[in-house]
């Protein structure tokens, strides 16, 4: 395929993928952190992983962790309708990713809501969104386990992407 | 446990008999009631208090129902660091002089001096019932939750016993029972580990428009109940008109139960006897400002994300153009 165009790289492809995983994989963590096993199970007695014990540490870094998160799927998201889908299509894998992703979103959100002074939410919708939190995030590692193994990535290149893949020069 | 039935038990247990019958089914004040939302609040002026403890008898009364019962004996826990907590035997029912799962309010004291004077304070203690409380909040299964009333409660059907409502605590609150609970259901000797008891502010009274037991049955009336700005404008009248000292208003960014002392509660807390079950009186910052100030930022993101997302995307289709125009 001739390329009609060759733009510069995109520096997203390169750590849109990193990025991603790096922040899961402190989400998940410090998500996990909110239940008492890491000391139950010796864990949080390996040196360096004390602070996986601490409820409120693990608490503040998963806020944190969140608002990176947010302002990474808004930026990805609009880089990527706005500019890289001429070159890459998301595969229905993706969208199985990012409707669980939004579903631990929404449920994050309510979360921190219920977390605010003067924000009461009744006890079955708290339950509800305390527990659905955590098994969206479970169907999301789960989901993620699988489609390594079906090796369905994130993105194709799109049938029409006959103007280059950037960053490929 | 002594069995031994001294004069002052013999007028603790008497007094709280009386109590309880007398003062029973004494219907809330209609100042006690919610309005608009507002979450109820407690009083306690220590200076009142006698140590009687009938506020202890009426609790275990009439919260003997919730008590645990639990199933013997208890599934062998792995790893072995895990302890069982058990106050189920004959002995561990009766203790009094500390919260357990079968005590939810106990009788704290401290000896001070007074106008030069020593005196023997007491004072009940249970839960501060938090205006946001880490328990509630920071509780992964939404076992313990906080009723628009203010009182916030742990269900015990839900609850795994976990004790991470204790550790988040700041006043350590929650105590565990063993071999009770849904973790008996689930896995047993892998996670949990029974079901976390305390003072529920007898919310199932509150809804029948009853007072908690505690300040029904206490000869002294020195707890009161109402809406918190109510309850707060009290505390500050008695500040500046009896010049006693507050205690709950700002703690952990404000409880629903206030103390008035005669003596500051750095004085207090230096001289009670605090330990397991024996909540302290010391200075407590807000254990959620952090969170909800990351909240607050939380806000932000997202339009910081689209910002940076929108110059990037104009930068390249800028770019993309120019290359275009250059290519042909």
């Amino acid at each position: 395929m001739t390329p009609k165009t060759n733009p510069q790289g995109f520096f997203e492809l390169k750590f849109f993928k990193p990025l991603y995983l790096i922040l899961l994989f402190i989400m998940g963590l410090t998500g996990f952190g909110q239940m008492p096993i890491f000391k139950r199970y010796y864990i949080a007695d390996i040196p360096g992983l004390g602070w996986l014990a601490n409820y409120y540490a693990t608490h503040y870094i998963h806020y944190i962790g969140a608002i990176a998160l947010f302002a990474f799927f808004v930026y990805a998201g609009v880089v990527y309708f706005g500019v890289l889908r001429k070159w890459f299509q998301l595969t229905w894998a993706a969208w199985i990713r990012i409707a669980l992703l939004a579903l631990i979103v929404v449920t994050g959100i309510f979360r921190v809501l219920k977390n605010l002074p003067d924000v009461v939410f009744s006890p079955l919708f708290t339950m509800f969104i305390d527990i659905s939190h955590l098994a969206f995030m479970m169907f999301l590692m789960l989901s993620g386990i699988l489609f390594i193994v079906m090796k369905k990535g994130w993105v194709v290149q799109s049938p029409q992407g006959n103007i280059g893949i950037p960053g490929k020069n | 446990m002594s069995q031994k039935l001294s004069r002052r038990s013999f007028l603790k247990g008497s007094l709280a008999a009386a109590c309880a019958t007398c003062a029973s089914q004494v219907p809330l004040p209609a100042s006690a009631k919610s309005k608009s939302g507002q979450e109820l609040a407690t009083l306690i002026d220590i200076r009142k208090c006698v140590g009687c403890e009938a506020c202890v008898e009426a609790c275990r009364e009439v919260n003997d129902f919730k008590y645990p019962e639990p199933q013997k004996p208890f599934p062998k826990m792995y790893p072995n660091r895990v302890k069982a907590a058990d106050w189920s035997d004959e002995d561990g029912r009766e203790v009094r002089d500390r919260l357990t799962p079968y005590n939810w309010l106990t009788i704290q004291w401290a000896t001070v001096e007074i106008d030069g004077e020593e005196t023997e304070l007491s004072f009940p203690r249970r839960c501060m019932h938090c205006q946001n409380p880490p328990c509630a909040d920071l509780c992964p299964w939404g076992a313990a939750r906080k009723l628009e009333n203010g009182i916030t409660v742990i269900h015990p059907d839900i609850c795994l016993g976990g004790k991470k409502c204790q550790v988040v605590c700041p006043w350590d609150i929650p105590q565990r029972q063993t071999g009770v609970g849904l973790y008996l259901d689930i896995l047993p000797s892998l996670a949990g580990n029974g079901v976390m008891y305390k003072c529920d502010r007898c919310y199932n009274r509150i809804a029948e428009g009853e007072t908690p037991a505690c300040i029904e049955a206490c000869p002294e009336e020195i707890q009161i109940i109402g809406p918190r700005d109510e309850i707060v404008a009290e505390a500050h009248r008695l500040q500046k008109e009896e010049g006693v000292y507050i205690y709950g208003e700002t703690e952990n960014g404000g409880t629903n139960t206030l103390y008035v002392s005669p003596v500051s509660f750095e004085t207090l807390n230096k001289a009670m006897t605090k330990g397991p079950g024996r909540p302290h009186f010391g200075k407590v910052e807000d254990k959620m400002a952090h969170a909800d100030n990351l909240a607050k930022a939380m806000l932000i993101a997202p339009f910081a994300g689209l910002a940076a997302a929108v110059g990037r995307v104009y930068q390249a289709t800028k770019k993309l153009k120019t290359d275009t125009g250059d290519a042909s």
